[in-house]
């Protein structure tokens, strides 16, 4: 898959130069279903709990400040467009432009997890947190709502920070000239990866900011 | 071809892949490596030391069995064998040992490729796999003692218990994610590796069956991964999502974790079933019967497999609507693999049989499974499952079905493949004797508990009435002869490993690719990326001048 692997067969041959740009991708396609698996257990989950307790989901709902869901969404959606900028700057050569627009993409994911800071420290504030003192005080259906939101936007969250990560490595390795715009494959793929995290967001924002 | 790889000189490809001097000596020439060879064999040394430690434990359960009350352990000590028992045999061995070890090995031969597709990822995955297990082994000696939840990690008990069930989960939760690594690396080298000629429907079977596994492993394990991070944050952070105090439903917990683990049932046996599918034709003789149809049932299999996960919970308190629909479900499971069984057989029919080790192990399997699998219908059914439900009759089940399914193909697929993988032949004679040795253990440890689940014996219980004692003991000795017979049957391989006579590349006249080359195969597989122009069972090829030149 690679041409610098530690392969003892590279040692006697040059072979594994074997690059295959669709393969790659398929990879990553079949992994990206594993992320909506993975997510799609906590929808479900969610499902069940919202049709159990519509009352409590209503009320706890209307505590999340909309606008902050908000702008996130649309610093996500930026985000996403930028990473294609990216993409496309680079398959026309044009390495500077390209890295910029994936330090815009890299600034707009920190912006969302600083939003997402200050979301969190608003609620621990209040006391709503697992066993918080103003969370003990809320019905079940407002319990387990809160737990929903904890666990996905957090797993969400995590999914950020590797995205990010993601594309840092990939930057580094645009700077090295590895990935270049004849071999732009890892760069498509960090920005598929990036698409399915901005792609979630796009289904948790109506589900636990929107729907009352 | 599409994966671009360039053609290698012919001299050294003729050095057998043991052999070969690459860029690390030693140990590291293993740790390191990224040819799909080694890691199988990495694969087959790990799964089999985890093998035998479940193996072990059983064995002490059993003993523990052998008289009502305490005979040699505490109950909560007990509790921890059949959990142990259970995660080991289950996350350690089932599941990945065909796919990961043979299907590593096998894959890239039979689809004329040098390598799957994605080498380091697949190194990657045996390092999550050895992290994971290692992670169990350390959950053992930490935290509140061992886990006595079952291999299930049922709700609410497993978030009561003090005993260590977070690192055992999260350690279940990285052996997932070396399962999906390794379904995601298999389909793509099959979508893109096929040598030329290799058209979907001249795959052989096993391919065709690592396909459909494949699949589900990529599809079903993140939800058991999901499943087993809430139960880690119940534990440290009390969310409440499964916890009945705080309102959470721990029916939802069942739901999410059979939705995996059902399907995983699939996982376990389908690989084996290509395995049948492989040793049927070559020691027949005759071209598989029904290719297309086992093809597709494998992955008829799947999908029907992905539907029927509420039949575990018949007694759970679901709904009636529910239960009806699952247990329809749960019958047409039964379809797919009957046409398995019967193709099988039909192939047998007028064939030129051969019975060798591998094939003895075979047709073994066959009737021990069908065992298994009847009374997997009797399990499906409503009334009888609510007699029958967490007794041992489960218990027989399951093992009929596992290690009588799984199990004994993984011990043909050794012995089946050993000449390819090890240039070495081991003894045939004491191969056959071990094999009808745990054949006659397998049905004495396994066949007493059919009755006494069916009695009201219950599963999972350290007591029980003094009328059970006479199959309690059966089954005690018929654990011992199993045993005895699987040492048998590894010592007689260990032996071949040492001392066994050369093999010659195709010693059984298979007809896939795998026999055409050396045994052990070198390096890069193929001298030259091969050219298929027939199916893969087509014995009027087998001397055939272009396929193998390398036979005699």
């Amino acid at each position: 898959m690679n041409n610098n692997t530690d392969s003892a067969a590279e040692e006697i041959h040059e072979v594994h130069v074997h690059r295959d740009d669709f393969g790659s991708k398929m990879g990553l396609w079949l992994f990206l279903l594993t992320e909506i698996l993975l997510f799609g257990g906590l929808f479900l989950l969610y499902a069940g709990y919202r049709f159990k307790y519509p009352e409590g989901f209503a009320a706890a709902a209307s505590e999340l400040d909309v606008l902050m869901g908000a702008v996130n969404t649309i610093v996500l959606l930026t985000s996403s467009l930028t990473v294609v900028l990216g993409i496309v700057a680079l398959q026309k050569n044009k390495l500077k432009l390209s890295l910029f627009f994936l330090w815009c993409t890299v600034f707009c994911g920190i912006i969302f997890l600083v939003n997402k800071y200050f979301e969190w420290g608003a609620k621990f504030h209040h006391g709503i947190y697992p066993k918080g003192p103003k969370l003990q005080e809320m019905s079940e259906g407002e319990v387990m709502y809160f737990g929903l939101y904890y666990v996905m936007t957090g797993l969400h969250g995590l999914h950020i920070i590797i995205g990010l990560a993601f594309i840092g490595i990939v930057m580094y390795r645009m700077k090295k000239k590895v990935i270049t715009s004849t071999n732009f494959q890892k760069l498509e793929n960090a920005g598929l990866y990036w698409h399915i995290v901005d792609i979630i967001w796009i289904f948790l924002f109506p589900l636990l900011y929107l729907i009352h | 071809m599409a994966n671009g790889t360039i053609a290698v000189p012919g001299r050294t490809a003729e050095v057998d892949f043991y052999k070969v001097k690459g860029k690390y000596k030693g140990i590291l020439s293993w740790l390191l490596t990224t040819d799909h060879k080694r890691i199988g064999i990495l694969y087959l040394c790990s799964i089999t030391f985890f093998f035998l430690v479940a193996m072990t434990l059983g064995v002490l359960m059993r003993l523990e069995m052998l008289t009502p009350g305490e005979t040699f352990m505490k109950a909560q000590t007990y509790n921890s064998l059949f959990t142990l028992h259970g995660v080991i045999m289950v996350f350690l061995f089932v599941i990945p040992s065909i796919p990961a070890i043979f299907g590593n090995f096998m894959l890239p031969l039979q689809i004329g490729a040098k390598d799957v597709q994605f080498p380091r990822l697949n190194l990657l995955s045996w390092y999550l796999y050895i992290i994971g297990g290692g992670l169990a082994v350390l959950s053992l000696f930490t935290g509140g003692g061992i886990m006595d939840t079952g291999w299930t990690f049922y709700v609410p008990y497993s978030i009561r218990t003090t005993t260590n069930v977070s690192l055992s989960v999260f350690a279940a939760f990285v052996l997932g994610f070396a399962t999906i690594l390794t379904g995601l690396n298999f389909i793509t080298t099959i979508h893109r590796l096929r040598c030329p000629g290799m058209t979907w429907f001249r795959m052989p079977l096993f391919v065709w069956a690592l396909y459909a596994t494949s699949w589900i492993q990529v599809l079903a394990t993140p939800v058991i991964g999901i499943t087993l991070v809430l139960i880690i944050l119940e534990r440290a952070f009390g969310i409440g999502i499964f916890d009945p105090t705080l309102g959470g439903d721990p029916l939802l917990y069942q739901h999410m974790f059979w939705i995996y683990s059902h399907p995983a049932v699939y996982i376990m046996i389908l690989p084996a079933m290509g395995v049948v599918s492989e040793i049927i034709p070559t020691f027949a003789k005759k071209p598989i019967f029904g290719y297309v149809p086992i093809a597709i049932s494998s992955l008829g299999i799947a999908l029907v497999g992905y539907l029927v996960w509420g039949h575990h919970m018949f007694s759970s308190g679901i709904s009636d609507t529910s239960r009806v629909i699952f247990s329809l479900l749960t019958f047409m499971v039964a379809l797919p693999s009957g046409i398995k069984i019967f193709n099988w057989v039909a192939t047998l029919y007028k064939g030129s049989i051969t019975i060798t080790a591998p094939m003895l192990f075979v047709l073994l399997f066959i009737f021990i499974f069908s065992i298994g699998g009847l009374t997997g219908l009797v399990l499906g059914a409503l009334n009888t499952d609510l007699h029958l439900t967490d007794t041992y009759f489960v218990v027989a089940h399951f093992h009929y079905v596992m290690f009588g399914g799984m199990g004994l193909i993984f011990f043909a697929s050794l012995h089946y493949w050993f000449p390819k993988m090890f240039g070495k032949m081991y003894n045939e004679k004491m191969a056959k004797v071990a094999a009808y040795w745990i054949a006659i253990g397998f049905n004495t440890l396994y066949f007493p508990m059919f009755i006494m689940g069916y009695m009201g014996m219950p599963r999972r219980y350290y007591d029980y009435l003094p009328e059970f004692q006479v199959y309690h003991i059966i089954s005690t000795v018929g654990s011992w002869i199993l045993v005895s017979g699987i040492l048998i049957m590894f010592y007689n391989l260990l032996s071949g490993l040492k001392n066994g006579k050369k093999a010659t590349d195709n010693p059984w006249g298979g007809t896939t690719l795998e026999w055409s080359v050396a045994s052990p195969p070198p390096l890069e597989n193929f001298d030259e990326i091969p050219v298929v122009t027939t199916g893969p069972y087509d014995h009027h090829h087998i001397h055939g001048e272009e396929q193998n030149k390398n036979n005699e």
